[in-house]
């Protein structure tokens, strides 16, 4: 063998056992993660004896699937949970978009008394962290009467300094030209925000979509301060109130409510992938 | 800029054109509703929040009185408070440091190879947005005392089974370890964005500058380039890991004792068990200050790095 392909062949074995060794590592990562993931699989299809046997198996010998899940589909609520989840996400989304695009067009292409003033407002806004809003806004929904219903989950997200400072950013980059263009052609303030701006500025629309409704969905925080009722609670709230009604008899059907719970959003991030790392890593800036 | 738009409002201010005027109340216009929800919503709730804490006040109590800075002065010796300000900070110093650290290198594992990038940077960014209340219920299940996966599979290879989530020796280390596993995927697609932005040329030119080891790169080029990332997750992190909340709901409920109770839980339970509104208050300002001061040295962060770039 020449000395030049004893090289190659060296280097060939290392790249095989780097490898070996990135996937080994990633494997062993990956378990950690999917860990919870697996085990809650399991239990939701095992009968009750089986998830208290004592030996490590996670494909149970008689799948219990339909009596989970239909336990947790009856005993409690669950699709009614999550069909209140839906509607408080996406009103909210709704009215946070119709909020915040007319806010930010103005910031960014109109000139007016008191817009650096607003436009500060909102940066303190975004400073604030919605948990230390719970006591005031707690009180003044009990004095308004509206304790325990959708308004008391849906006001308190209605505004969002972080949409009118992301779309502003975005506004400011269109050129005044199309805005002028559009008046010339007869459109109205607001149709220039709605056929002009938030069309051109798809990307951050969808981002933020994505970075509210995930947020709202796993919010416990909130609903648990606000509903006291069955029929309003959101899927958090309303796994919650399951297991303190099972006090911890019935890991399945628990388990089969916790997959139910978790899987549109997995699901939406499955088929957009890329559009969900985007969304939820703007989340920084909150 | 700021400067600038300033001047040219006075001018349009000294010329009143009906144009502009009518501009002007458009704007104001368009603004309106965000203005007066940010206020309602947010400005004044929070001037309330500064108002209460200086109060005796229970929530459905008719009367409040003045007792100044005594909400404060009590924290000082509450016993609670106390271990929750501890606990934050161990459970803060923890998850920050072992999230980026845990980030960065399976960030760096996967870019090291082509295979399987997107199934891996998936899987890991999974817990990222799985609802935590359904996942902290998995993670109970996981580590039950004796029919948990953990505690199976640490009986079989003989070792201790400890009573993860109502032993006080082990229930916030536990709930460190749930922080971590639910922040790492983000830390993760940060550095992963990062290292895509690492010019390639800059390794070549560290290679003929004589760095050739794996490890002599990792220090000379990826390292400082990921700092600006490093910092700003640092930030972001330690807000999400002073927001903690469900896992200790669900998990601990702040026990056994004392042993797991985190800021946020001590503020729900103090303002929405016990209703004592005035002390919730005071406790709110206190989480509000830690955050605010956190998000705002991410703002200067994030000022230094347009500075030296």
């Amino acid at each position: 063998m020449t000395a030049v392909a004893r090289t190659i062949r060296s280097s060939w074995m290392a790249g095989i056992a780097h490898a070996l060794s990135r996937h080994l590592t990633l494997i062993g990562t990956s378990a950690f993660i999917l860990m919870p993931f697996v085990w809650m699989l399991s239990l939701s299809s095992k009968p009750p004896h089986e998830a208290f046997q004592a030996e490590v198996s996670l494909l149970p010998d008689d799948w219990y699937i339909v009596e989970n899940y239909g336990e947790a589909l009856t005993s409690v609520p669950m699709l009614r949970f999550m069909l209140n989840g839906a509607i408080i996400c996406l009103t909210v989304l709704v009215l946070q978009i119709a909020v915040a695009a007319p806010a930010a067009y103005a910031l960014a292409k109109h000139r007016f008394f008191g817009r650096d003033a607003i436009f500060a407002l909102v940066l303190v806004g975004l400073l604030i962290p919605h948990q230390a809003l719970a006591i005031p806004l707690f009180a003044a929904f009990h004095q308004l009467g509206i304790l325990d219903s959708f308004a008391a989950l849906i006001l308190p997200g209605v505004i969002s300094p972080f949409a009118i400072f992301l779309f502003r950013q975005f506004f400011k980059t269109v050129p005044d030209d199309l805005v002028h263009a559009g008046r010339l052609d007869g459109l109205s303030e607001l149709s220039i925000v709605w056929r002009i701006m938030l069309p051109l500025a798809m990307p951050a629309v969808i981002a933020f979509s994505i970075l509210s409704v995930v947020g709202r969905w796993n919010d416990l925080f909130l609903p648990l301060i606000m509903i006291r009722s069955e029929e309003l609670m959101t899927p958090p709230l309303g796994i919650y109130y399951f297991r303190s009604q099972e006090a911890g008899t019935a890991f399945g059907p628990l388990m089969a409510a916790a997959v139910l719970v978790v899987l549109p959003l997995i699901v939406g991030f499955l088929v957009a992938q890329r559009r969900f790392v985007e969304g939820l890593s703007l989340g920084g800036v909150k | 800029m700021a400067v600038i738009v300033k001047q040219d409002t006075a001018r349009e201010r000294t010329q009143p054109s009906r144009r502009a005027w009518g501009h002007a109340a458009t704007g104001l216009a368009l603004v309106g509703p965000a203005f007066l929800l940010l206020m309602v919503l947010v400005i004044l709730p929070v001037g309330a929040v500064f108002v209460l804490a200086v109060t005796d006040w229970q929530l459905g109590a008719r009367s409040m009185n003045f007792v100044g800075l005594d909400n404060f002065a009590a924290m000082l010796t509450d016993r609670v408070f106390r271990a929750s300000l501890i606990n934050t900070g161990i459970y803060v110093a923890t998850v920050v440091p072992a999230t980026l650290i845990a980030g960065l290198v399976i960030a760096l594992v996967i870019e090291s190879g082509g295979a399987l990038r997107g199934l891996y940077r998936a899987i890991h960014f999974l817990p990222v947005m799985a609802t935590l209340a359904a996942m902290a219920m998995a993670w109970e299940a996981l580590l039950h005392p004796t029919i948990g996966l953990v505690n199976q599979a640490l009986g079989q290879l003989g070792l201790p089974r400890p009573n993860w989530l109502s032993d006080p020796a082990y229930a916030l280390a536990t709930l460190c370890v749930i922080g971590v596993w639910q922040h790492l995927g983000y830390a993760m697609v940060l550095f992963l964005a990062g290292l895509k932005a690492i010019p390639p040329d800059l390794y070549d030119a560290a290679s003929v500058d004589g760095a050739d080891g794996a490890l002599d790169r990792f220090f000379t080029v990826t390292f400082p380039m990921l700092g600006p990332v490093a910092m700003f997750l640092v930030v972001v992190v330690s807000v999400k890991a002073f927001e903690t909340f469900d896992t200790v709901r669900i998990l601990t409920e702040g026990g056994p004792g004392v042993s797991s109770e985190l800021l946020l839980h001590t503020l729900y339970v103090e303002s929405f068990e016990f209703f004592r509104t005035g002390y919730g208050s005071a406790l709110t300002v206190v989480f509000l200050f830690i955050v605010v001061l956190l998000t705002l040295s991410q703002a200067r962060a994030l000022d230094r790095r347009v500075h030296y770039s």
